[in-house]
């Protein structure tokens, strides 16, 4: 049989859709916040004890530590949204093609807008 | 059990079970203690001691964090399934994060002791 099917290796005219960019990063921001897990535990230990609450919150105040906080609260946003949405899929909520896009957007949207937010809760 | 640390026993629907189960636990946690800090500004030293003080804060936390071990065990479990083909390797790397994550279970379990 001859195969007459068109062929695109055109790297620039192939990418990803994007609820499988949504997946991809949901499973990274996964292990990022697996490696997050002992630092938490720091944080809740030190909070817990007089003198750590007050290191802690004297941290808070300076920009780097801010920032490194806004930082670490990005993908347990953009986890918890796209974990959400996949629930939702699990009881068939937006789990066409189109809802599918139309999800993924949202989850990016919902994502920025709550970093936004918590970025003007720091400062 | 061997065969479960060795992650090479899972079974398909109990991990989906568990999984959505401590992902629902896991947020409703996290979205409440969020709003508490949100709703509480200036959070003095005492109110946070206090709320941690709470048997029920207790239990509450314990069981997030044991719903935490079993989320990122599973999580991971897939990630290396997926990516580490080497049999050795992966039992390795599969060993070496149960191990952390009950560490992590017991090291939180005795924060909470110590309130």
């Amino acid at each position: 049989m001859e195969k007459k099917r068109p062929k695109n290796l055109n790297l620039l005219t192939i990418h990803f859709p994007l609820p499988a960019i949504i997946s991809i990063l949901h499973r990274l921001s996964g292990v990022f916040l697996f490696l997050l897990i002992p630092v938490l535990l720091v944080g809740l230990s030190m909070s817990l004890t007089e003198a750590g609450f007050d290191s802690l919150h004297q941290g808070f105040n300076t920009f780097y530590i801010k920032a490194i906080l806004w930082a670490g609260l990005i993908p347990f946003f953009y986890h918890l949204v796209a974990g959400i949405r996949h629930l939702l899929s699990d009881v068939h909520v937006g789990d066409s093609l189109k809802g599918g896009r139309r999800g993924a957007q949202l989850v990016l949207l919902v994502t920025i807008v709550l970093t936004i937010l918590a970025g003007i809760w720091l400062w | 059990m061997v065969k479960s640390v060795l992650g090479v026993n899972h079974q398909g629907l109990r991990d989906w079970v568990i999984q959505r189960a401590s992902a629902i636990l896991m947020a409703i946690y996290s979205i409440g203690l969020l709003a508490y800090i949100v709703m509480h500004p200036g959070l003095s030293y005492v109110e946070w001691y206090a709320l941690f003080a709470h048997q029920w804060m207790k239990v509450a936390t314990l069981l997030v964090l044991l719903s935490l071990l079993f989320h990122a065990w599973i999580g991971i479990w897939t990630i290396f399934t997926d990516y580490v083909h080497p049999y050795a390797l992966r039992c390795f790397l599969n060993f070496m994060v149960i191990s952390m994550l009950i560490a992590c279970f017991f090291w939180g379990a005795l924060i909470l002791w110590s309130v």
